[in-house]
């Protein structure tokens, strides 16, 4: 612990102009029209605690949670604010100073315990999975958000996935903590797709969480830890590009792992550029797509999920209003904030239930979970499928 | 200061408990809007409907309490600032669409809708809202009107008060009426004119009918680049010469594009000592035969590298480089300081040097965007509010830049609105008679002057900018 608000940069929060362009960006402005919930809100208050204009006040930090982290006031804010990195300083600094709360405790301990550590996460997806098949589950709200639990994801023998037909890539797959567990199927339709590319997928052994749900939470010195280790295991291998199926991992990655500079890429952007083999058959499905905050914002990616969807034969393709604002998952937010979260859903939901789509497509596993029990929760009949899964459809 | 214990309870039970703050360090997150002096509410109060507001008001006028209404705060005059304290009235709940009707080719919204959003709902019926301010993405419909918001495209268009058919307004007593309607003439008296930019100091509006038009079938954007801001100037003077009118005409400096490239990467030539952003609208024949015309007189005028938009999306980059441009000078300095002075077109190249040798004068930076075929200036001088010492330079060069336009024959304001910031100067341009039947009107409608006390009327007590910064992240505004 340094001095009081030590990790955050004047020069970055000087950056702001105070214009206001982002408010309307920011899904719980538009949820509250309030000044204290818009990212000009958030910044003004944190330059005030930098520069010791104002005293600290526990009950403003509210304000700090309350932000999705979303990122997407970066994408449209000209004066180019660092958003991502200002508010991951601020809730560093915030950390250091509050009264360690419950909740928040629970959370950063159960992060640390359970995903930095492969092996006790697995357990505990193997314990939900048991659950679930008994029933206890719906017993709690976040308990009814999670999605009904396959088999785990599993690595091929000897840590690689050959080409399908000739070799033109080798790269590496971000297997990473959450999807494995979560969404294996989409992870399996990602190493189908770049097999199909021509692609030998390497899997990198010993590796962990990339970091991402730490640094997301204000905890700098568990993802830096992470990322040490890492980056160990990274060096081992010979590999063009780091592909990763999952947003918020790929924005981490590209952000704090300055190693891989260039070498990081989404699965949707890998895709894109090498590109797909012609596909097998129609879908005769109307899709729509929501952009992943992380994805659309943290690394300005929109166009290449929407290029390779609509290339697939038989697509009836749908744009959604308001595609790249939050849909309120946000990693573990919609858990630490479900009021706000869920207020956010239901903007979202409105607008998703709008384009009679069959099939929504997400990148991000948070993205799924949230629009999964939103839609059951509507009683929708619609399909969340991650990208790969959707595309994997055509072959 | 804060408000009385009672008042804020009177005022809880008409808008709910959590839609009244009044916690010291919250209100300070309201103390500013998109211009530089800030000055706190005593309380922000949040409403969803014109009940809330007619509601609030009326509290307000019990207890002769000042009433700012207040959108997304994105204004460039003061015009949400709380100078006197009181209640900050925010709209932002209101944001519904009520009606499109595509047939009159009419909206009836609520103050908080956002402009842009007005476009995209009302593009699905083939009509568009034409009032676009650069800030459309944030700004609100109610905003616009209090300060009758132009934009690039009112050279063609005109400014929002051509767009207003009528609104639904709460007066200071806290009564609720409807002015005008749906006649292109309004018939009686015109108090909707009298309404529109009276800047929240005659009422707070409560729903806005606006006229829709039809999107045209063709829409042409051209960009050329210029050695200096005089020769692009010329080419300005000379397109309107030929009796041309454009959708838009707008216009950048070096500096501007330079900071717009940087975010935007919209292929504006960094190089250019000045770029014009031409925008022509119409069925295609006519657009190409503009486009053709107006290209030939660019050329003549030393326009170069000059190109047209290929598609859709293009365009759209190209106009989020203009409309984010003040944004973007924040890449320079954290602050801007900006007026929004008018002079007839043909004396641009002779302003814009002034305002040139003022910055020179004052060793401050200083960038121009604006809205060049209206004549309408934005030169931003640029700053950064952590050095102190520089504030008494920033303030001496804004003034000297208006007093500039005003011997030049022009405007205070184009559309920013007098506000806050450009108050004390309103004797540079009208006599105290003037001013003396403009303040009748006020006192007819606001007599005990509760609502946006402080703001268009000059104070003698207090001067254009104070530096007495507080914070140093706003200007303290003061007004006594």
């Amino acid at each position: 612990m340094t001095t009081p608000f030590g990790r955050l940069s004047d020069d970055d929060l000087a950056t702001c102009v105070h214009c206001g362009l982002c408010l309307d960006a920011c899904p719980t402005f538009r949820v509250t029209g309030l000044e204290t919930e818009s990212p000009r809100g958030r910044i003004y208050l944190m330059t005030q605690w930098k520069r010791g204009t104002m005293a600290f006040d526990e009950e403003q930090v509210e304000h700090i949670d309350l932000c999705l982290g979303c990122r997407t006031c970066e994408g449209v804010c000209p004066s180019g604010v660092p958003y991502g990195r200002i508010i991951e300083a601020g809730r560093a600094d915030v950390e250091d100073l509050r009264r360690a709360s419950l909740k928040r405790g629970t959370s950063r301990l159960a992060l640390r315990q359970l995903v930095g550590h492969p092996g006790r996460l697995r357990a505990a997806g193997a314990a939900t999975r048991l659950a679930q098949k008994l029933g206890l589950t719906s017993i709690a709200r976040s308990g009814r958000m999670l999605p009904r639990l396959r088999e785990e994801f599993r690595r091929p023998a000897g840590d690689v996935a050959p080409a399908i037909g000739a070799q033109k890539h080798r790269v590496a797959f971000l297997v990473g903590c959450v999807m494995p567990i979560l969404y294996p199927q989409s992870h399996d339709a990602a190493i189908r797709l770049l097999q199909l590319a021509g692609c030998e997928v390497w899997f990198p052994p010993a590796e962990r969480c990339c970091g991402a749900l730490f640094a997301h939470n204000g905890d700098l010195a568990g993802a830096s830890a992470l990322r040490k280790a890492n980056m160990k295991t990274y060096r081992a291998g010979d590999f063009e590009a780091l592909v990763v199926d999952s947003a918020g991992c790929g924005a981490h990655l590209k952000d704090f792992y300055p190693e891989l500079k260039g070498r990081v890429k989404d699965l949707t952007e890998w895709l894109a550029e090498i590109g797909l083999p012609s596909p097998a058959r129609d879908m005769k499905l109307r899709v729509t797509y929501q952009d992943a905050c992380h994805l659309a914002h943290a690394q300005r990616i929109k166009k290449q999920p929407r290029d390779l969807i609509r290339s697939m034969p038989g697509v009836d393709w749908v744009e959604m209003r308001h595609a790249d604002i939050c849909c309120g998952a946000a990693g573990l937010y919609s858990t630490l904030e479900p009021d706000m979260s869920s207020r956010i859903l239901q903007e979202k939901l409105d607008d998703l239930l709008a384009t009679n789509a069959d099939v929504v497509a997400v990148a991000n596993p948070g993205c799924q979970m949230q629009l999964e029990s939103g839609l059951r929760a509507r009683g929708s009949r619609m399909k969340v499928e991650h990208v790969s899964e959707l595309l994997a459809r055509a072959y | 200061m804060g408000l009385p214990n009672q008042v804020a309870e009177e005022l809880r039970r008409i808008v709910g408990r959590a839609a009244v703050i009044d916690s010291a360090n919250d209100l300070r997150i309201f103390e500013r809007d998109g211009s530089i002096e800030g000055a706190m509410p005593d309380a922000v109060v949040l409403a969803s409907t014109t009940e809330h507001v007619a509601g609030v008001i009326k509290v307000a006028a019990k207890h002769k309490i000042p009433v700012v209404p207040r959108g997304a705060g994105t204004g460039l005059s003061g015009g949400a600032v709380t100078i006197r304290g009181g209640i900050a009235l925010q709209v932002t709940r209101m944001r519904r669409i009520l009606n499109i009707d595509p047939v009159a080719q009419t909206a009836i919204v609520e103050p908080g809708v956002v402009n842009q959003e007005l476009s995209l709902v009302a593009a699905q019926q083939g009509l568009f809202y034409a009032p676009d301010p650069s800030s459309q993405k944030a700004c609100t419909i109610g905003g616009n009107a209090a300060e009758n918001s132009g934009g690039p495209h009112c050279l063609y268009y005109g400014v929002t008060t051509n767009h207003v058919l009528g609104m639904e307004i709460v007066l200071a007593d806290g009564s609720v009426h409807w002015v005008s309607g749906d006649a292109p003439d309004r018939v009686g008296l015109d108090l909707c004119g009298v309404l529109v930019g009276s800047e929240g100091t005659l009422c707070a509006i409560t729903k806005i009918k606006v006229r829709l038009l039809r999107i045209p079938p063709s829409i042409a954007t051209m960009l050329a680049a210029f050695p200096s801001i005089e020769t692009a100037s010329q080419a300005v003077s000379a397109v309107i010469g030929h009796g041309i009118v454009p959708a838009a005409l707008e216009m950048m400096d070096n500096v501007t594009v330079g900071a717009v490239e940087a975010h935007y990467h919209a292929g504006y030539p960094t190089d250019a000592g000045a770029v014009l952003l031409v925008e022509v609208d119409g069925t295609a024949d006519t657009t190409r035969e503009l486009t053709a015309a107006i290209g030939k007189i660019l050329t003549e005028n030393h326009g170069y590298a000059m190109r047209e938009a290929q598609t859709p999306a293009e365009r759209e980059l190209l106009w989020a480089g203009r409309k984010g441009a003040i944004g973007a000078l924040g890449r320079i300095k954290p602050n801007y300081y900006l007026h929004d002075g008018v002079v007839p077109r043909s004396r641009l190249p002779q302003v814009l040097s002034a305002v040139g040798e003022i910055g020179e004068h004052y060793k401050l930076p200083v960038a121009n965007v604006f809205h060049a075929g209206d004549g309408n200036l934005h030169p931003n001088i640029l700053f950064d509010m952590r050095d102190r010492d520089v504030m008494q330079q920033v303030e001496s060069a804004g003034e000297e830049m208006l007093r500039a336009v005003v011997e030049m024959g022009g405007a205070l304001s184009g559309e920013h609105g007098i506000g806050l910031e450009k108050s004390a100067f309103m004797p540079w341009i009208y006599s105290e008679d003037d001013l003396g039947a403009m303040h009748r009107v006020k006192d007819v409608f606001d007599p005990n002057g509760i609502l946006n006390p402080g703001k268009i009327f000059p104070d003698p007590s207090r001067k254009a900018v104070h530096l007495a910064g507080r914070t140093g992240l706003a200007i303290e505004a003061k007004w006594w």
